[in-house]
């Protein structure tokens, strides 16, 4: 993968300035988005306390809220959403696919039916969702891509759609048979399945912090490829990009970020599709920018929502999945009926 | 999808005048009424309308209190033993009747849906009717806690209005089918996630009652709800049969068919707004059980091999295909009451991700 990358068009030098500007000044954004997470709430805690928090514990009700409450919430929000933004940006290159998102392709439903079906078996409780949350994301997707990539025509952005839309119907199914099956089952994942930062405590973030890490690590690595995989696999090949390996490395990224990120939160729809898109009209289609721009806003997004919902309803929370769906799906349906999309 | 759309082939020819390929014309009364029949078409409505008679004696002879096939005909008319009659007349007669008819309901919709849309997907599954329709219900439940009357006004309130919002957002020099199928998509997942806020809000008792009713069931049935549906298909089953020939027709293409004479506004209208009805009306009765309007005109169809949509025949398929999962709702994990739309969520997800695989095999998109 030592490759230098080719890009699709040289970049305007206002651009070259720009990005790495606006990749700190994103940076500075989630520092900023990080900061309120903890102090903002329903009891305000002024910066100074939360620092003390930090560094000099005193056991008072402020500083338990800030470590066993805010602190832990902020952390999974950051790398939830980095993760998110990450992976379908990486949907999005590998498809080559606008429309590509961990919950339109149905990945997530995966992640929420193994979830699911593994309370229903073991009686399982939050923190041992990560490895179902795996096999279930990795099961999916990989039955949505053979199920989308059928036929002579590489897998088009509806097929793909169409493909995880069927999938999720099936699993949705099932997801409702185990709910009607068992009410312990239900009354505890109805909480997860929305999609929610609230009452995660570290040791979840813990148990799925190294697949993040390993996940994200090998996403950087990629977006050399990742740009010559975007000119078409002949050209690619020409440029000396191993375009199976490279297939093959995104997927397992995509199961690492999806997987780790469904267990911490739970399915949280549209932040992988949203990100990608912001964050191009920034970098243009450079990888190697996109990649960490996506991770960067996608924790933004994750984080902003967050504290949005824990404002927006007097004595009551939204959770952050409800927030990303309607911020994101106006965008995709304005997507869809854009003028590149016309022609599908 | 393109073979929605292609014309009856004509050849063959009976008494002088052309019939398509595979039929005959029935002439009545001195030629004021004839029918074109089609000798597949009937073989298969006739095995259908046999299939839904014998699944539904079944379906009243089992469960945990068994009654001797031998018994039932008599139980249906009242004879017999007296818990094998009120069994049969009070609870399972009812439900499974009920079944057939909100099958064929959905069906015979799905059918106008599509052949309007010209899209095998442009059922109300896919373009959020049965979405808006759960969220109008849990919303009526959760929020307001109505009775049965409520939940079902509810139900269809929020499907004709998700409907038609998808509808409106997908117009764009004309409904396009892929675009109607990804904005449902987008605002099914928004109203999918409305539903999960109100169910985590919720006590656990209201929420899993919510649950059932969210993804559809025809557990506890009786015969209101026999009659309410029943009385919806007498009225407006004829209605969208009248518009049978037009809807053919304009599947050719509007301009084809303002060519032959058809009103093209007046049709979409009349049977958009009686294909609307039809599905409020099942979904008032069984809540928003999904995918039997999807695949019943796609079976439909393919069984019959026709060249367009068939609506009595998508009516039958939807009809044997609900007291069918019906059947297997309450037998598969007996004595636990699946609701019946877990059964058809399952196999109509599954069929859909068949459809696609074939359709694609051959490089289609």
């Amino acid at each position: 993968m030592a490759l230098r990358a080719p890009t699709l068009t040289r970049p305007t030098p206002a651009r070259r300035v720009i990005r790495p500007i606006g990749l700190l000044a994103a940076l500075g954004i989630l520092a900023v988005c990080a900061l309120l997470s903890v102090t903002v709430g329903s009891k305000p805690i002024p910066a100074t306390d939360v620092w003390a928090a930090l560094t000099a514990y005193d056991g008072s009700y402020d500083h338990d809220v800030i470590r066993s409450l805010r602190l832990p919430r902020t952390v999974i929000g950051v790398f939830v959403g980095a993760a998110l933004g990450l992976a379908g940006a990486l949907m999005q290159a590998l498809t080559r696919n606008p429309l590509a998102e961990p919950g339109i392709l149905g990945v997530n439903s995966g992640a929420a039916a193994a979830v699911v079906v593994t309370a229903l078996a073991f009686g399982s409780t939050g923190a041992t969702y990560v490895w179902p949350a795996f096999v279930g994301a990795a099961l999916a997707a990989a039955a949505v891509y053979t199920l989308g990539s059928r036929g002579r025509a590489s897998a088009t952005p509806v097929r793909l759609a169409l493909a995880g839309t069927a999938l999720t119907v099936v699993l949705q199914g099932l997801i409702h048979g185990v709910f009607v099956l068992n009410d312990f089952v239900f009354d505890r994942i109805r909480f997860w399945q929305v999609g929610s930062l609230t009452g995660r405590d570290l040791d979840v973030f813990w148990q799925v912090a190294p697949f993040l890490v390993a996940g994200v690590a090998l996403t950087l690595c990629l977006g050399p490829s990742l740009n010559a995989v975007a000119l078409g696999d002949d050209l690619a090949a020409t440029l000396g990009a191993n375009i199976p390996l490279v297939r093959a490395a995104t997927a397992v990224a995509v199961i690492l970020l999806c997987g780790a990120a469904t267990a911490a939160a739970g399915p949280i729809w549209f932040v992988g599709l949203v990100i990608p898109h912001a964050a191009r009209l920034i970098t243009g289609p450079d990888q190697r920018w996109l990649l960490p721009y996506s991770a960067v806003l996608g924790a933004v997004l994750l984080t902003a929502a967050d504290i949005l919902g824990r404002v927006v309803l007097p004595n009551s929370e939204l959770e952050v999945g409800i927030i990303t769906a309607f911020v994101g799906a106006p965008l995709f349906i304005a997507l869809v009926r854009s003028r590149r999309m016309a022609q599908l | 999808m393109s073979d929605t759309l292609a014309p009856p082939r004509r050849s063959g020819t009976s008494g002088g005048r052309t019939t398509p390929r595979g039929s005959f014309a029935l002439r009545l009364f001195g030629e004021r009424l004839s029918l074109l029949v089609r000798p597949r078409t009937l073989v298969v409505c006739l095995s259908l309308t046999l299939l839904s008679a014998l699944v539904l004696i079944v379906s009243v002879s089992v469960g945990d209190y068994g009654i001797p096939l031998g018994a039932v005909p008599g139980a249906i008319a009242g004879y017999g033993e007296r818990l094998d009659v009120f069994f049969v007349q009070g609870v399972r007669l009812p439900r499974a009747l009920t079944a057939i008819g909100v099958g064929a309901a959905l069906g015979v919709a799905g059918a106008v849906f599509q052949s309007l849309s010209r899209n095998a997907l442009g059922s109300p599954d896919i373009i959020g009717f049965t979405s808006g329709a759960a969220t109008g219900a849990v919303t009526v439940i959760l929020v307001f806690g109505a009775g049965r009357v409520a939940v079902s006004l509810g139900a269809i309130a929020g499907g004709l209005f998700t409907a038609a919002v998808v509808y409106l957002l997908a117009m764009k020099n004309g409904v396009q089918g892929y675009r109607l199928v990804l904005v449902g998509i987008g605002v099914s997942a928004m109203l999918g996630s409305v539903r999960d806020y109100l169910l985590t809000r919720a006590e656990l008792t209201d929420a899993l009652g919510a649950q059932i009713w969210m993804i559809g069931s025809l557990n506890g049935r009786g015969w209101g709800e026999v009659a309410a549906v029943w009385v919806c298909l007498a009225l407006l089953g004829p209605v969208l049969l009248a518009q049978g020939k037009r809807l053919r027709f304009m599947e050719l293409g509007d301009d084809t068919a303002r060519g032959l004479g058809v009103s093209t506004q007046a049709t979409q209208l009349t049977s958009l707004a009686a294909a609307s009805a039809l599905t409020g009306a099942a979904i008032a009765v069984a809540g928003p059980i999904g995918f039997v309007a999807l695949a019943a005109p796609q079976l439909a169809r393919r069984l019959t091999r026709a060249g367009g949509t068939t609506l009595v025949g998508s009516a039958l398929m939807g009809a044997a295909l609900l007291v069918v999962a019906d059947l297997v709702a309450l037998r598969a994990l007996a004595p636990v009451q699946l609701p019946a739309g877990v059964v058809t969520a399952v196999i109509g997800g599954s069929y859909l991700i068949w459809l696609l695989y074939t359709e694609w095999r051959g490089g289609r998109a």
